[in-house]
């Protein structure tokens, strides 16, 4: 495992009007390790998300993705250096099949958005490529079905498979578990560590289920008011008498209610 | 594991076949409605390669359509007289017109597309209109002889409209074949894509800008290349061809035969021709009767004619007809 940081943010502020979203952020991310984002609603989680993935400039500030400075890039661009990103409202293709589905980052990756000649029924390459992405996240068995019609656990896994079909380095997944029955949430936590675990992939997540973070989170951070509180081991964390603060003096331990 | 389902080529075939002797079984006055629909036809299935699969709604398909007829015109009158030439300059020429303004149009989407493209028609009509030394002004462009069509050496004249029919199914057939290999290509299933979420497609890398503007392209060029056969075919370019109102002929055809399927634009342009040479047999006030048929059918086929008869015969299929 290298010591480099696979993601670097140095001094990140984002500002809406006059809303502070997020007040200089840094942070540092190591190639391979699974890190979690945690905070209170309203912190700057999915704003700092934002920032990273290309969808907003930040206001001052720099991001680094593989040595290499990247912000105020389109998120198009981003994602052909490897950083891919899930969102927090299930965001798919809801009228396509799941196939088609894993197929449009599959033919982008490999440089087929503008063939428009070649019939796609002929790519068997792609289609087999699918096909193991699918088996990856469990949904080989519906691969023909309307996406739109499953159920709500499987959607979520298909933006999995989306991201994963364009070969990332870093993947952000925003609050990967919002909205699952405990059982859907478990499938999902296994998913994620096995993928941190067997791939060059490195998993960088938000997450509002303590239970989630503190079971397969190796580094965590804490943003609150759009500030970095505190970053640490899942055990630093727990003991940390700040975050326990921010949390109202709630205990982390217990699963988000 | 299959990608697509397989295209209907029986039934594709069929109709294929029907078309080809259809000149010889109808009268000429049914020939000539035919010869509108296919060409009408053709122009409603380009505005859906926008409208159906990438989801952008144009007002001004009619814009393209028009630049293909006064190209075509133009080179007759000024240039070779080969109506291949002609028929080139028509699709050339609405390509090379939509993309300075597809560059414009797809840097939004939803209604504010629809503005834009809306906004453009209104500009190339009053062109149409107001160039009178270029484009003869109100009074359209005509006056042009039409030459002989060269087919591998046979030189056919084309003043027999059943003779000017095959042409236009020629035509119409290998700009529908491209329409189909474009929409069943990767670059189809990025544009469905793109239709369905197009934040995720630009989240997997992809330019949404570049693929919509070149669906924008492809669709504005088999748009010009109806315009350049409906010209021929009336033996006039005219500006009304440009008009919004034009346009909204493509949206209602495409509503009215269905968006989601591949022929249903081109089932649309059928049934509005057949009912309005039905209707005005009989009364002057047609509009009225083709408006109320117009809103039954819309009513009762949501999908459109062609895609609610996919739909039952799919269902028919797979659960007996449940």
């Amino acid at each position: 495992m290298t010591q480099d940081p696979i993601l670097e943010v140095r001094n990140i502020s984002r500002s809406f009007g006059k809303f502070q979203a997020l007040t200089d952020v840094s942070l540092s991310i190591q190639t391979g390790r699974l890190c979690a984002l945690i905070g209170p609603n309203g912190a700057g989680k999915t704003t700092f998300y934002n920032v990273v993935s290309g969808r907003y400039r930040p206001t001052t500030g720099k991001v680094f993705f593989k040595g290499r400075e990247v912000g105020g890039l389109p998120s198009h661009r981003l994602v052909s250096m490897g950083l891919l990103r899930s969102f927090q409202i299930t965001n798919i293709f809801p009228a396509l099949t799941v196939l088609e589905n894993v197929l449009v980052p599959l033919l982008v990756h490999h440089g087929m958005s503008f063939s428009c000649l070649k019939s796609i029924r002929k790519q068997g390459e792609l289609a087999e490529e699918a096909d193991r992405i699918l088996g990856r996240v469990g949904l080989r068995g519906v691969s023909d079905h309307v996406v739109s019609t499953l159920a709500y656990g499987d959607k979520r896994l298909i933006e999995i498979a989306i991201v994963l079909a364009r070969r990332p380095t870093l993947v952000l997944l925003d609050e990967p578990t919002a909205g699952m029955n405990p059982e859907e949430t478990d499938r999902m936590i296994h998913l994620i560590k096995d993928l941190s675990e067997h791939s060059d992939t490195t998993f960088f997540i938000t997450e509002h289920d303590m239970k989630v973070v503190f079971s397969v989170a190796e580094r965590i951070f804490v943003l609150n008011q759009g500030c970095l509180l505190a970053e640490g081991t899942p055990e630093e964390i727990r003991n940390n008498p700040d975050v326990k603060h921010a949390y109202l003096g709630g205990s982390l331990d217990a699963p988000g209610q | 594991m299959k990608i697509l389902p397989r295209f209907p080529l029986i039934p594709g075939l069929v109709l294929f076949g029907a078309l080809i002797s259809a000149p010889f079984i109808l009268s000429i006055y049914w020939v000539m409605i035919l010869t509108e629909i296919l060409t009408m036809g053709l122009f409603a299935m380009s505005f859906n390669l926008l409208f159906g699969y990438t989801g952008l709604l144009s007002f001004g398909q009619a814009g393209f359509f028009g630049a293909g007829a006064y190209c075509a015109v133009l080179t007759l009158l000024h240039g070779p007289a080969s109506l291949w030439a002609a028929l080139a300059a028509g699709f050339l020429g609405a390509a090379l017109l939509a993309l300075p303004i597809g560059w414009l149009c797809v840097r939004r989407d939803e209604i504010y597309f629809a503005i834009l493209t809306l906004g453009f028609g209104m500009m190339l009509f009053t062109v149409a209109h107001n160039w009178r030394s270029v484009t003869g002004g109100s009074d359209g462009l005509g006056n042009f002889t039409l030459p002989k069509l060269d087919l591998f050496g046979w030189s056919i004249s084309l003043f027999n409209p059943r003779h000017f029919y095959f042409l236009v199914l020629l035509i119409a057939a290998a700009g529908a074949l491209l329409l189909l290999r474009v929409v069943r290509s990767p670059f189809g299933l990025l544009l469905r894509g793109t239709r369905e979420n197009s934040n995720r497609v630009s989240f997997v890398g992809a330019n949404v800008r570049s693929v919509r503007l070149f669906a924008f392209v492809v669709s504005g060029a088999l748009a010009g290349l109806a315009g350049a056969l409906f010209a021929l075919f009336n033996r006039i370019a005219s500006p009304e061809m440009l008009h919004w109102a034009f346009s909204g002929k493509a949206v209602l055809m495409t509503i009215l035969g269905g968006s989601g399927v591949f022929l249903g634009p081109a089932v649309g342009a059928a049934i509005f021709f057949v009912l309005e040479h039905s209707i005005t047999a009989y009364t002057t006030n047609w509009m009225i009767f083709l408006g109320m048929i117009l809103i039954v059918l819309v009513l009762v086929f949501p999908k459109g004619v062609l895609g609610s008869a996919v739909d039952f015969i799919d269902r028919f299929r797979k659960g007996g007809g449940r």
